[in-house]
C-alpha cells in the first residue's frame, strides 16, 4: 500500500483551505454590511430623517417639558379607577390568554402531536395567525364587533398575547425530557393523567414565567389600547393631550410609569418565589 | 407453574425487516422467575421488555403477559401496564415532584379519574405511600424533590413507585447501568428480594456479567435478534460469554 500523504502534508493543506474559507468569510461580512447600511440609509431618506431637525426642534422640546411643569397631582385622585380598569384589561387579556394559549400549546408540541397532521398543523396554523396581527388591530376589530370600553381591549389583549404564549409553551413542552412521560405511560394512566403529571410540573416554571412577562407587558399595552378607546389611564391620557392640560399630562405619565414599575417589581417576586 | 410472560415468534424492527432488531423470539418466563437478559448494546434487550407491556408492537409474533394478548387496544393494554412495573435506567422520575409524590404517581391510574387529576390522595394511600418509601430506606426523604437526591436513592424511588402499582411483573430496563457497583448490588438485591418475597416476576436487562451471574437466577442472552442462550445464573460459562460477547472465555473470565 502506498504512502497516502496527509492533509498536513500536502502542499497547500489544512493551513491554505483555511486561509482560503477566512478570506471568503470576511468578503461575504462585508458585502452583508455594505448591504445593510445601504437599506438604512435608504430607509432614511424616505423617513426623510435629519439631525439638524432634531437639533432645531429642541427648544420647542423644552417649552413641552416646561409646560408639563410642575405636574397636577391633584388629579390622581380621580384616576384612581383608571387605574383599576387598565390593570383589569392586562390581567383578564393574560388570564384568559394564558388558559387558551396551553391548549392550543399542547396541539402545536411536535413531541405530543407531531404525528397527528391535522392537530398539529391546525395548532400552528392559528398560533402563527394569532401572532401576526398586533393588538392594535385586533382591538380595532372587536371594537367594530362589541363597540368601544375595555371589553374590546381584553378581547385584543387575549387574542394576541394567545399566539405569543402559544409558541413558547409550546416550545417548553418540546424541550420537556420524555422519560417522565414514558414512565406515567408505563403504569397504563391515561393521556390526561399523564399530562397532569408528567408534563405539567416540568413546564410549569416556563409557563409562570412566561405569563408573568406577557402580564407585565400587557399593563403597558392596556394603556396604548386605552388610547385608542379601551378605556383607562390611556384614554384619559388622550384626553388631556387634546385639551392640553399638558401638567395633567405629566401626572398621568408619572402614574403610569409608577404603576409599571410595581407590576414589575410584584411580578418579579413572585417568579423568584415559584422558580 | 404458569407462565407470566410468552413470547411467540416475536419479530421487531425499526428501519425495515432488513434490519430487524428482533428475528423470531420464542420464550416463556414463569411466574416468580428472577430472569436477566444479556446481550451487547443494539441487541434488543430493551426493545424485548418493551413488547412485554406494550411500548413497542412487534410487527410480526405475539407476546403473552398473564394470559393476555399484549395489543393496541387501548384498554387491554392499559390492564396489562397497571400490573407491569417498568424500572428505568434513567429514572424517569418528575424531577420537580417529591420523592412521595412520585411513589404516588405509581397508584394514578387505579384511582377514579378526577382524583388522579387532582392528585387527591387519600391517608390511606399517602400512608402506603410512606410505607413503600420506608421500605426501600427513603423515608426521611419523602417531601424531597427528587432532583435533590443521588442516582441510587432516585433507583430506589423507582422501585417504590413500581411498587405502588402492586405489580405482577417488574421490568428492569438496565437499572444499574448508571450507578457505582455497591449502590448496584443495593439495587439489584433489592429487586431480588422482592422478587422472592412477593413472587412477582422480575426480568432484568443487564451488561455486567458478573451481577448476572450472582444475581440472575436464569439468564437468557439476544444473540442477532434471537434467544442464543437460556441458562441457570451458576451454569453461566466463560463459552456462554464467549459466545454472547464474541470475547475469548480468558478475557471474559478477567
Amino acid at each position: 500500500m502506498t504512502h497516502e500523504p496527509t492533509t498536513a502534508e500536502r502542499p497547500g493543506g489544512v493551513r491554505g483551505i483555511d486561509r482560503g474559507r477566512r478570506r471568503a468569510t470576511w468578503t461575504r461580512d462585508i458585502t452583508i454590511a455594505i448591504a445593510v447600511l445601504a437599506i438604512l440609509g435608504w430607509a432614511a431618506n424616505d423617513l426623510s430623517l435629519s439631525p439638524d431637525r432634531f437639533v432645531q426642534g429642541i427648544p420647542s422640546l423644552i417649552d413641552f417639558l416646561a409646560k408639563m411643569f410642575p405636574p397636577d397631582f391633584s388629579v390622581i385622585p380621580g384616576l384612581l379607577s383608571a387605574i383599576v380598569t387598565t390593570l383589569s384589561v392586562a390581567l383578564w387579556g393574560t388570564t384568559l390568554a394564558v388558559v387558551i394559549s396551553l391548549f392550543l400549546a399542547l396541539g402545536a408540541a411536535r413531541n405530543l402531536f407531531g404525528s397527528n397532521r391535522l392537530i398539529y398543523g391546525f395548532s400552528r396554523f392559528i398560533l402563527s395567525v394569532l401572532r401576526s396581527l398586533p393588538d392594535l388591530v385586533w382591538a380595532l376589530i372587536f371594537v367594530a364587533a362589541v363597540g368601544l370600553g375595555p371589553f374590546p381591549g381584553v378581547l385584543a389583549l387575549t387574542v394576541y398575547s394567545c399566539g405569543e404564549l402559544g409558541k413558547l409553551h409550546a416550545e417548553a413542552i418540546e424541550n420537556i425530557d420524555p422519560g417522565p412521560t414514558e414512565a406515567l405511560e408505563s403504569t397504563g394512566a391515561g393521556a390526561f393523567t399523564t399530562i397532569r403529571w408528567a408534563i405539567v410540573p416540568q413546564v410549569m416554571p416556563e409557563v409562570v414565567t412566561y405569563s408573568l412577562y406577557r402580564l407585565e407587558s400587557n399593563v403597558r399595552h392596556a394603556f396604548i389600547l386605552g388610547m385608542v378607546g379601551a378605556g383607562g389611564l390611556g384614554f384619559e391620557l388622550q384626553v388631556a393631550m387634546k385639551l392640553f392640560k399638558y401638567q395633567e399630562v405629566s401626572a398621568i405619565i408619572i402614574l403610569i410609569i409608577l404603576t409599571v414599575a410595581t407590576i414589575d417589581f410584584i411580578s418579579s417576586r413572585i417568579r423568584a418565589r415559584i422558580i | 407453574m404458569t407462565a407470566a410472560i410468552t413470547f411467540e415468534d416475536v419479530h421487531q424492527s425499526y428501519r425495515g425487516p432488513d434490519q430487524a432488531v428482533l428475528r423470531g423470539v420464542d420464550l416463556t418466563i414463569e411466574e416468580g422467575d428472577f430472569c436477566i437478559i444479556l446481550g451487547r448494546s443494539g441487541m434488543g434487550k430493551s426493545t424485548l421488555l418493551r413488547c412485554v407491556n406494550g411500548l413497542v408492537q412487534p410487527y410480526q409474533g405475539t407476546v403473552t403477559v398473564a394470559g393476555r394478548q399484549v395489543s393496541r387496544h387501548k384498554s387491554t393494554l392499559r390492564g396489562i401496564r397497571r400490573r407491569t412495573g417498568v424500572i428505568f435506567q434513567g429514572y424517569n422520575l418528575v424531577n420537580r415532584l417529591t420523592a412521595l409524590q412520585n411513589v404516588l404517581c405509581g397508584m394514578l391510574p387505579d384511582l377514579p379519574g378526577y382524583r388522579a387529576l387532582l392528585g387527591a390522595f387519600t391517608a390511606a394511600e399517602i400512608e402506603r405511600g410512606l410505607a413503600l418509601l420506608r421500605d426501600v430506606g427513603l423515608e426521611n426523604r419523602a417531601d424531597q424533590r427528587v432532583d435533590q437526591l443521588s442516582g441510587g436513592q432516585k433507583q430506589r424511588v423507582g422501585i417504590a413507585r413500581v411498587l405502588a402499582q402492586e405489580p405482577t411483573i417488574i421490568l428492569a430496563d438496565e437499572p444499574v447501568a448508571s450507578l457505582d457497583p455497591v449502590t448496584s448490588e443495593d439495587i439489584l438485591s433489592r429487586l431480588r428480594s422482592i422478587s422472592r418475597e412477593k413472587g412477582i416476576t422480575v426480568v432484568i436487562s443487564l451488561h455486567q456479567i458478573e451481577y448476572a451471574r450472582s444475581y440472575g437466577e436464569r439468564i437468557i442472552a439476544l444473540l442477532d435478534g434471537r434467544l442464543a442462550i437460556d441458562t441457570r445464573g451458576s451454569e453461566l460459562s466463560p463459552e456462554h460469554i464467549d459466545r454472547i460477547y464474541g470475547l475469548s472465555p480468558e478475557r471474559a473470565r478477567g
